[in-house]
């Protein structure tokens, strides 16, 4: 059900988009309104919700690491996976951020024969990096519609990407990768059933959402073609906030935006937010310093509390005439 | 905000990268591409027409041009019927360059605009400014 529903959405905004430019004539509204409008909610919405993150209490560090924890000079301990110190944190991030470490340690069970086997599984580890450093490389390939002279560097990463000169215009690797590891993505969710049991229409929307605007971007590149030029065109006036809408972009191009535009409006409100999630996960960026700093939780709340000096001040003559001993006379 | 300034100063850092598209043009000219057509063989012409109607060259002169590398170099066939039925020799050289002897002005207009590098200088004799003389 969750497939189907998200599948049909992406369908009705691929059609929307296409109705829209194609018979409507919205060009203005594709081209300008929606981009503006979703880079707007995009920044805006990703910054509420990091401050939101950022406003709740850690009360605690939570070590659920994989390595030894520094407990006595003589015990090795592991610096990165249970790190103590502020750079071992650092290094321990940049490993789950840049390679994806909390992934590599994926395992799969299997009852084979009546007995149970865990096993490394990295599948998913290699599909999530080919996908996400793909999908990288293609937004940073992308800015050269952004500006009027495209950088050394730009050209280098496009020149790289098309290293192997198959066909013209030549094919870029990262479109082969970020396909097949998309499709591995959505394949796992449908085919898994573990994983297809705890699959919502927000886990695939997503997938068919940048699986569409893949699509359409492949499409536009090697098979129908569009005139490039009036695009940058369009992508500069965008950039240089005058917006123009030249004559000859076909509605191909505005489906590609158009999606494009969904995505970034999305982005906020949803799972796509461990872009900036990664870097406050609590079980990552916090150092394993339980027993060696203090921290005080946030939560508690003042509790009221009286000294025995004070509550036998009060009581010292009924007490006395009780027979009960007091510490002063 | 718990560790405020780190999560600040990292907001920071990711409103910098997001609006990079915006920022980094700023000060650069917004140069239009004009490619020239003002060649002696396209003046000398009654009907300035290319060999398939302008959107078409504008959209998919490469792939027009990776199928005449097939045609003429693969299968021998140096005849390239247009979809108006008038016929015209499978030539870069010989039939591209001839009316668009100004690369310079014409095919580097928009390659350079677009960040294109195509590779047809790899094999073929690159023009040399002022015409193919």
């Amino acid at each position: 059900m969750g497939i189907g529903l998200a599948f049909i959405i992406v369908l009705g905004l691929i059609l929307f988009a296409y109705i829209g430019t194609e018979i409507l004539g919205l060009e203005s509204l594709f081209a300008v309104v929606f981009p503006y409008l979703a880079f707007v909610i995009f920044l805006i919405g990703f910054i509420r919700r990091v401050v939101k993150w950022g406003k709740s209490p850690v009360p605690f560090r939570i070590p659920t690491t994989a390595g030894q924890q520094f407990s006595l000079p003589w015990i090795k301990y592991s610096k990165v996976d249970n790190p103590v110190t502020g750079w071992g944190v650092a290094l321990r991030m940049f490993f789950e951020i840049a390679f994806f470490r909390s992934l590599f340690r994926n395992t799969k069970a299997e009852i084979i024969n009546g007995r149970l086997y865990v096993g490394s599984n990295k599948w998913l580890w290699i599909g999530a990096l080919a996908f996400h450093y793909s999908f990288l490389i293609i937004l940073i390939r992308h800015l050269r519609f952004f500006m009027a002279q495209t950088p050394t560097c730009i050209s280098i990463i496009d020149s790289v990407d098309s290293f192997w000169q198959i066909g013209l215009p030549m094919l870029y690797m990262t479109d082969i990768i970020i396909a097949a590891a998309a499709l591995y993505l959505l394949g796992r969710r449908i085919f898994n059933p573990q994983v297809k049991y705890i699959s919502l229409p927000s886990d695939y929307f997503p997938l068919f959402l940048i699986l569409g605007i893949v699509a359409t971007g492949i499409l536009m590149r090697y098979f129908s073609r569009v005139d490039i030029t009036a695009i940058k065109e369009l992508t500069l006036g965008l950039a240089y906030l005058k917006p123009t809408i030249p004559e000859g972009v076909g509605s191909l191009f505005y489906i590609h935006l158009f999606l494009v535009s969904i995505l970034f409006a999305y982005f906020p409100f949803s799972k796509l937010m461990h872009m900036g999630g990664v870097f406050l996960s609590p079980t990552r960026n916090l150092a394993n310093n339980n027993r060696m700093e203090r921290h005080v939780n946030p939560w508690d709340y003042p509790v009221k509390h009286r000294h025995y000096e004070e509550y036998e001040n009060e009581f010292r003559e009924k007490m006395k005439k009780a027979g009960i001993p007091v510490e002063k006379e | 905000m718990y560790d405020g300034w780190k999560i600040i100063l990292g907001l920071i850092v990711f409103v910098i990268i997001v609006t990079l598209p915006f920022t980094m043009s700023i000060g650069r000219d917004y140069v239009k591409p004009q490619p020239s057509i003002d060649t002696p063989e396209i003046q000398k012409m009654e009907k300035k027409q290319c060999i398939e109607s302008k959107q078409y060259m504008r959209e998919a002169h490469i792939k027009l041009l990776y199928s005449w590398k097939d045609y003429a170099s693969r299968e021998g066939k140096r005849v390239y019927i247009a979809s108006d039925g008038k016929e015209y020799t499978i030539s870069l050289q010989n039939n591209c360059l001839k009316c668009h002897s100004n690369k310079e002005k014409f095919c580097d207009e928009c390659h350079n605009y677009v960040n294109v590098k195509p590779y047809c200088w790899d094999c073929h004799i690159e023009p040399k400014v002022g015409g193919l003389k």
